[in-house]
């Protein structure tokens, strides 16, 4: 396609901006595509895109699904164009295909893997044409921008491309039945030494048929509407998964992963069920792209789940534990209160995850706080939860409602003074949730711990 | 006391279900009938002493009007009769006469209220509210696509102080009619407003409302009053 002037200038300018913003020491992954779509609109349509495209959207995991599939190509030296250090919009794909160009806007590499917001995808995938598209999970999520799964769902259908190949779950009754027309391949979860849900969560995006409304049935279910599911009453259900990890070892940490019946063991990147989940999503997507089952296991040996989402660390006898938990994102809340439930031993829980922006400039919606299961948190493993932040009372509220006494509750405006509250006799292991906003609070707040629970312990 | 919390499996959005949750807490004697969409609403055949119903999806304001169309009549003589009634969110417009969407086919409402709720699903307003009602000061969130169109000067659930009403240019918020409450406002509504809740509790019959822990929402309460009241804090997001 002959680009236009307007376009080759919008090229330079995002290059130039982006050289100009590395060396000052930033990433420039953002900038440059702002301005380049501000210089011209349709670029992502004009601009020479990579041969074959993986994209990878969905409510969570699609990070780390996107990180996982690019460390394979890595390790596998396949070379390949990402947006992993930038936004997963339209201008931060563009400033990642941008930088796929040369000066005369000649493609470099032939195979890109992108990271799409699924409520961006309307300016995106009308110019970016997806050969495969990872669909993780469709969920509610902010409210603002999401407003509900339906919503995001209709988003979906109207702008996957009829030609996509779609890697979908099995066991996400909402994302599965995207696009019934297109090729797909679906993965799960078969193993039967995994967790299955002991409650009802608050969530439940899908309660009935969405043909007859009669209440479906859960054969299993993971958590929230993650499950095995069918209707009684018609033929509406769960689909049985191509790639299925089918056995599970905790101790070897290695996963069999069922593909189209044939089994293939690969290293386990994490403990967490969601990490299995999108582990087996990325193993689908490249076995169906054409790499080998190989290359796949060289890549998955030597992936890891990024230090940014999760941490442990070790403070005398005392364990910590830094976990990522989106704030208005009450799946990915839930998520983690229940692994955090699920730990070993007693466990405190320091919470400062308060919307940054909202909180910056007005005052945040926290209606999310009761769709997110604080219940998991009234565990009687759980010595304390102290929240720090300006949202505390709201917290403590959510706390109560969900079943926690006072005595439990701590909290602070400051979230760097929340590690002055804990009881450390009382626990065995202290959690700390984080933002991506808060993270660099949290690495305080965690060296803080550290220097308090290892000189406890000294004395 | 009863309490019919209508379509839950539907109308359950954006943390609307706490209020369930929490009126359960802070009326334990009281007898709560959650009726499904496969179900005929309690109201139909005995007086309940109070309605609620949630926010929802688009979808899920069709299937609750096919669903409540059939027992309109009743819902009607239910409200003149004074049953307390309290629709959050989108679900107030399953009452007006029509919700229409730029592109969509519009939806015939229940039409129990002359008004009209029009959306654009490309345009979400996000924003937060300070009002009045009866002396009491209300607080809350806003997330919808719509705005409804229609005259509540006589019959609004409260007055806007600050942030957004009906639409951009009626500073009216929601519907009160007998003990009907609608508004769009979303999510812990009656956490978020202790001093409402305890006006309900009394609209219900209850001579002394015990607050389930009272303490912790009237400081989550006040500290948020203080917020809204403060002229730096946006009130759109």
């Amino acid at each position: 396609m002959a680009k236009s002037m307007r376009c080759m200038l919008a090229i330079w300018t995002a290059k130039c901006l982006r050289k100009g913003l590395q060396v000052l020491g930033r990433n420039g992954t953002h900038l440059p595509g702002v301005m380049a779509l501000r210089i011209c609109p349709d670029l992502l349509a004009q601009i020479e895109k990579p041969q074959t495209i993986i994209g990878v959207t969905g409510t969570n995991g699609k990070t780390t699904v996107s990180n996982l599939i690019g460390d394979i190509l890595q390790a596998n030296g396949i070379d390949y164009v990402d947006n992993r250090f930038g936004s997963n919009i339209d201008t931060g794909i563009t400033t990642a295909l941008i930088g796929n160009l040369t000066a005369s806007g000649k493609l470099r590499k032939n195979l890109a893997v992108l990271e799409i917001d699924e409520r961006m995808t309307p300016r995106i995938l009308p110019h970016v044409h997806l050969d495969f598209l990872v669909v993780t999970n469709l969920f509610r999520d902010s409210y603002k921008r999401n407003a509900h799964a339906e919503f995001i769902t209709d988003i979906l259908e109207q702008t996957i491309s009829d030609d996509t190949t779609l890697v979908l779950n099995a066991e996400d009754l909402i994302s599965s039945h995207l696009k019934q027309q297109n090729a797909r391949c679906y993965f799960g979860l078969t193993a039967e030494n995994l967790p299955v849900a002991d409650r009802e969560n608050i969530i439940q995006d899908m309660r009935f048929c969405p043909v007859c409304e009669t209440p479906l049935v859960f054969d299993l279910r993971r958590y929230h509407h993650i499950g095995k599911a069918h209707c009684p009453n018609c033929d509406y259900g769960s689909y049985e998964a191509d790639f299925a990890a089918s056995a599970v070892d905790y101790d070897t940490m290695k996963v069999t992963i069922s593909n189209h019946g044939e089994a293939e063991s690969y290293h386990l990147i994490g403990r967490n069920m969601t990490d299995l989940y999108n582990e087996t999503a990325a193993a689908a997507v490249l076995r169906s792209y054409g790499l080998t089952y190989e290359q796949v296991e060289k890549g998955l040996a030597s992936a890891h789940i990024v230090e940014s989402r999760f941490g442990e660390i070790e403070a005398g006898r005392h364990k910590i534990i830094m976990n990522l938990a989106k704030g208005q994102n009450p799946i990915a809340c839930s998520r983690v209160f229940d692994f955090i439930r699920q730990q070993p031993g007693k466990k405190a829980v320091l919470i400062m995850i308060d919307d940054h922006d909202d909180n910056k400039y007005s005052s945040e919606n926290i209606a999310w706080l009761f769709d997110a299961d604080f219940e998991y948190l009234a565990d009687e493993s759980i010595t304390q939860v102290i929240v720090g932040g300006g949202r505390h009372h709201d917290f403590r509220m959510r706390l109560r409602l969900a079943g926690l006494e006072p005595e439990r509750i701590f909290s602070s405006e400051q979230p760097l003074e929340t590690p002055e509250l804990l009881v450390p006799d009382q626990c065995d292991t202290v959690v700390v949730l984080y933002d991506l906003y808060t993270y660099d609070e949290s690495i305080a707040v965690r060296d803080k711990l550290k220097t308090m629970l290892s000189e406890g312990n000294a004395e | 006391m009863k309490i019919e919390i209508l379509y839950p499996e539907v109308a359950n959005l954006f943390g609307d279900m706490s209020n369930v949750k929490y009126l359960r807490l802070c009326l334990p004697e009281a007898e709560f009938i959650e009726t499904s969409l496969q179900a005929e609403p309690a109201f139909v055949r005995e007086r309940v002493d109070m309605i609620y119903l949630g926010a929802m999806s688009e979808s899920g304001q069709r299937r609750v009007i096919n669903h409540l169309m059939p027992h309109v009549e009743i819902l009607k003589q239910r409200m003149e009769d004074g049953v307390v009634m309290l629709a959050t969110g989108n679900a107030m417009e399953v009452f007006f006469q029509s919700i229409n969407f730029k592109g969509e086919p519009p939806v015939e409402g229940l039409s129990v209220f002359d008004f009209m709720a029009n959306g654009n699903f490309r345009g979400r307003y996000n924003g937060l509210v300070l009002g009045t009602f009866e002396g009491i000061e209300l607080i809350g969130f806003k997330t919808q696509f719509t705005r409804a169109h229609g005259d509540n000067a006589e019959n609004a659930f409260f007055k806007v102080e600050r942030g957004m009403g009906m639409h951009e240019r009626n500073p009216m918020e929601g519907l009160h009619v007998h003990n009907f409450f609608g508004t769009y406002l979303v999510g812990p509504f009656l956490m978020l407003n202790p001093l409402f809740t305890e006006y309900l509790l009394k609209l219900l019959g209850v001579e002394n409302p015990q607050l389930a822990f009272r303490e912790e929402v009237m400081a989550a309460y006040e500290k948020r009053l203080t917020e809204f009241h403060d002229s730096n804090v946006a009130f759109e997001y």
